[in-house]
């Protein structure tokens, strides 16, 4: 009955949370406290139906293969039918369901962390447009309303990093997340619209169908272009390299929207748009490389610039990259099991983590460098335990969640490649090593003086104990219940555990936490020799591989540059045209002013002198004297 | 033998002194008055034509009855007009008038 | 009068060659008032060969209408506009050659035309006053209507433009 309900009125999900949106912007901006109850009821309600869609998945078999439709035309014109509808298949049940979980979670530990900010239920509106958003994109059917929601959830992604506008750090920040993911954008957009194009439809399931024919057909190099285009959009969305730069300035929003950006809604959005377009990109082995080893560049990137940040959520940020590029190295590798396993359980503990580093910094009022903390673990217990089962998590120790996900992904790709194989292990054990030291240096160390951290109320511990029960089981319980069964590609995958791969995994987790141990166990003193003899690779990974400056020096040079060029080109060429064309109008003009003289008996005689001609012509053209004897 | 001709070149030539009258006056009502002979020309012609030619005589006398009435009617406005525009811009000479262009 | 008699071809060029003549006046006389006196002379000249043409109708309303009201307006036209030296009161302006290249012109054409036309003229009809009237109120009534109004107009608009408006006054 509930089960049925929900799958019918799967499109109720995103509704919800935008009814809530549209309710309190209307209605209820100066009454607060209603605002967020409407807010979490709103997404409490998208949450038990997201549950039931999910039990309907299960227990109605709908699988990949026979996906859940609903569909109705939204506008048709010649050569343009453009769809709306539901899509539910097993990908689509989970992420509605890690979506809704995440963000009622959020919702909820918001009403504790945003108490007292003047805009209060206005961040309850954004929050819930940007859950409904994120959730509208999931069951899309079609790429052009998967675009639309995708659009949606940059806007609010721009309203919520801007949060506190006051702040020109943060405006700048939501302009930059909005504009670097506009470039993907672009790409994103080209590439649907080739795709209509060339196939006349954007319907998943039309293009499922039609382009691995296409390229059985006519080769793959045309579609990989394209592919490639699509994957811009989730490059930018998802902040892989080269365009990962937005992420760790997102960070100036508030935390919980952090947490929303980086569990739930913004950045998985890239990862599942391949995902959900993953029959196109499978087919294509080049754009699959490269899907591959982007992301693999991308997790060892980030994971070495995470190595050396000191504000808290700037390491988390990083390590958000980096576990985004292990999702793409599971996608680039074929395991779209692997990826969305991952990107379930990374969604738990990121959330988990980002709530952590939300509550401390509630605690600190806003304190972010986790070498002034210090011995946290006394003043906030829960906190330091949560955290700590959350690092366990990231780190991939058995039985966390993110063992699991990540050794499937290691497995993974090993089986295609081995550069590939230990780039990801590599990483692994730089991930285990940054989070073992903010851990270590922010809970424990010696104790700040000044500070006087107090625990955070209920209604912020509450989500986080939620996140941190998943944290430790929503790895081993999906694994032994079949994910691999309903959230995949191709063939079901029963991925046993590869022992071999799983303890050496294992073992470079506790070599990192090892190796932060020897390094922070015992204060700040030796970590400053050893980045001292580091030298230039610690200020490399301190200032983020200068990507930032990178792209400062492009845009002051060579974009300036080409602008004033430009500039040049408008004011002289163009203009000169524009201008030159009005000039010899005028000309032109003065010239023929000459015959208006307002003279009437001028006007009179031109026109008989005219007449006369006229008749001159006709009366001799028509070869004829004139009359003819007609008369 | 008089005929149809004759009255026709009559016609003309008169058409002819009117319009070069319309052309080359100075003075707005001398302009009106050509304008008059040419109608007059075209009038003759008329006549001359349903006395000569149409099998229906009437139609061409009613239609040079008509031309008569709006002649009058039109040298009635005309010279009202070049009143109002003497009285307005204290001149009768077209040359005076090139309010026409812009 | 008898067409194609002497009389007739005596009678029609003692009348063109008063019409013509009186219309040169017109148009070249330096004298306004002159020039005036010499449209109506046209009229009736024009009158008299309409008598030629045994439309005797039409030559009533040409001396009624035209010599009698018309030359009258515009003599009275004359009168009301006119303040400098009668003398040279119709002076012609800059454009006396090409006036005249225009005006001869068209009467270059027309007169090749007339003459290079083979009229094919009938046997001829004469009109009484009776058949005009008959069917200015049978065929010929909306145009006559019409005809009315418009002269109703003008009579008013001449009025109106007489009198001048607040702005003049």
């Amino acid at each position: 009955m509930w089960v049925d309900f929900s799958l019918h009125h799967a499109w109720l999900i995103p509704l919800l949370p935008a009814l809530a949106f549209a309710i309190i912007s209307f209605f209820l901006l100066r009454s607060p406290q209603l605002a967020s109850r409407l807010a979490i009821a709103a997404m409490g309600s998208a949450f038990l139906i997201a549950l039931g869609v999910g039990w309907a998945v299960v227990s109605k078999g709908i699988t990949v293969e026979a996906p859940f439709v609903m569909k109705t035309v939204w506008f048709s014109m010649p050569g343009l039918v453009a769809g709306m509808g539901v899509l539910i298949d097993p990908i689509a049940a989970m992420m509605l369901f890690v979506v809704s979980l995440i963000s009622l979670l959020v919702l909820i530990y918001s009403t504790g962390y945003m108490t007292g900010d003047p805009g209060y239920a206005r961040f309850f509106a954004f929050m819930s447009l940007f859950a409904a958003s994120m959730l509208a994109m999931v069951i899309a059917t079609n790429f052009l309303q998967l675009f639309v929601f995708w659009e949606l959830v940059g806007l609010c992604s721009y309203l919520l990093i801007g949060w506190y506008f006051h702040k020109i750090s943060a405006r700048e920040a939501g302009k930059k997340a909005f504009m670097t993911t506009r470039i993907g954008d672009f790409g994103l957009l080209l590439g649907i619209l080739f795709l209509q194009i060339a196939f006349g439809t954007l319907d998943f399931g039309e293009l499922a169908v039609k382009v691995p024919a296409y390229v059985s057909q006519n080769g793959a190099a045309l579609m990989t272009c394209v592919a490639l285009l699509l994957f811009a959009g989730p490059v930018a969305k998802s902040g892989q390299f080269p365009l990962h730069v937005w992420l760790p300035d997102a960070m100036e929003g508030p935390t919980p929207v952090s947490a929303l950006i980086h569990a739930a809604t913004m950045v998985v959005a890239g990862v599942y748009l391949v995902a959900r377009a993953f029959a196109i990109f499978s087919v294509l082995p080049g754009a699959m490389t490269v899907i591959a080893w982007l992301g693999c560049f991308t997790a060892l990137f980030a994971a070495c610039i995470a190595l050396t940040q000191r504000e808290i959520k700037r390491i988390l940020a990083f390590s958000t990259i980096s576990q985004l590029g292990y999702m793409m190295l599971a996608l680039g590798v074929g395991s779209l099991t692997a990826s969305m396993f991952h990107l379930m359980t990374h969604a738990f503990f990121k959330a988990l983590l980002f709530l952590g580093a939300g509550s401390i910094l509630h605690a600190l009022h806003d304190k972010a460098d986790i070498f002034e903390m210090g011995g946290l673990r006394k003043s906030m217990p829960a906190t330091c335990a949560m955290m700590g089962i959350a690092v366990l998590a990231i780190a991939g120790i058995p039985p966390f969640a993110g063992f699991f996900s990540k050794d499937e992904i290691l497995v993974a790709a090993a089986h295609v490649s081995t550069p590939l194989y230990i780039g990801a292990s590599f990483t692994a054990f730089l991930t285990a090593f940054y989070m073992a030291r903010l851990f270590l240096v922010a809970f424990f160390g010696e104790e700040n003086p000044h500070d006087h951290p107090h625990e955070s109320g209920m209604s912020m511990l509450f989500p986080m104990g939620v996140l941190a029960v998943l944290s430790i089981f929503a790895g081993a319980v999906p694994f032994a219940l079949g994910f691999g069964d309903w959230v995949r590609f191709g063939p079901a995958h029963h991925a046993g555990i590869d022992w071999g791969i799983a303890s050496a995994s294992t073992l470079i987790a506790l070599a990192g936490f090892s190796l932060a141990w020897l390094i922070y166990g015992g204060g700040a003193k030796r970590s400053d020799a050893i980045a001292k003899q580091a030298g230039v690779l610690y200020s490399l990974s301190l200032n983020k591989f200068y990507v930032d400056e990178l792209y400062q020096w492009f845009n002051r040079n060579i974009v300036t540059g080409l602008a004033r060029v430009l500039y040049w080109v408008d004011l002289n060429v163009v203009d000169g045209i524009v201008d030159g064309a009005a000039q010899k109008s005028g000309a032109v003009g003065a010239i023929l002013r000459r015959f208006q003289t307002g003279q009437t008996q001028q006007y009179a005689a031109v026109m008989l002198i005219a007449t006369v001609m006229l008749a001159l012509i006709l009366a001799f053209s028509a070869g004829a004297v004139a009359g003819g004897g007609k008369i | 033998m008089i005929g149809l001709s004759h009255y026709l070149l009559v016609g003309a030539v008169l058409f002819g002194l009117g319009l070069f009258g319309l052309l080359t006056k100075r003075n707005l009502i001398a302009v009106l008055m050509s304008i008059e002979l040419m109608l007059n020309s075209v009038n003759i012609n008329l006549v001359a034509f349903s006395r000569y030619t149409a099998t229906d005589a009437a139609a061409g006398q009613v239609f040079s009855l008509f031309i008569i009435a709006v002649a009058a009617a039109e040298v009635a406005v005309g010279l009202a007009l070049a009143y109002a525009i003497y009285r307005g811009r204290d001149t009768v000479s077209i040359d005076d008038m090139n309010w026409l262009k812009w | 009068m008898e067409s194609g008699g002497l009389m007739h071809t005596l009678a029609f060029f003692l009348l063109s060659g008063i019409t013509l003549a009186a219309a040169m006046g017109v148009v070249f006389k330096r004298n306004l008032v002159q020039s005036a006196f010499l449209l109506s002379v046209t009229f009736l000249g024009v009158a008299g060969l309409y008598m030629t043409l045994e439309a005797e109708f039409m030559a009533a309303v040409q001396a009624l209408v035209y010599s009698g009201a018309v030359a009258v307006l515009v003599v009275i036209g004359v009168m009301l506009t006119h303040r400098e030296q009668m003398s040279r009161s119709n002076p012609p302006n800059k454009m006396l050659f090409a006036g005249a290249f225009a005006a001869l012109s068209v009467v270059g054409v027309m007169v090749w035309a007339i003459l290079a036309t083979p009229w094919k003229v009938g046997k001829g009809s004469v009109v009484t006053a009776g058949d005009i009237g008959r069917r200015f109120l049978t065929d010929f009534a909306p145009p006559f209507e019409a005809v009315a109004l418009l002269l109703l107009a003008a009579l008013i608009g001449a009025v109106v433009l007489f009198k001048g408006g607040k702005a003049q006054s």
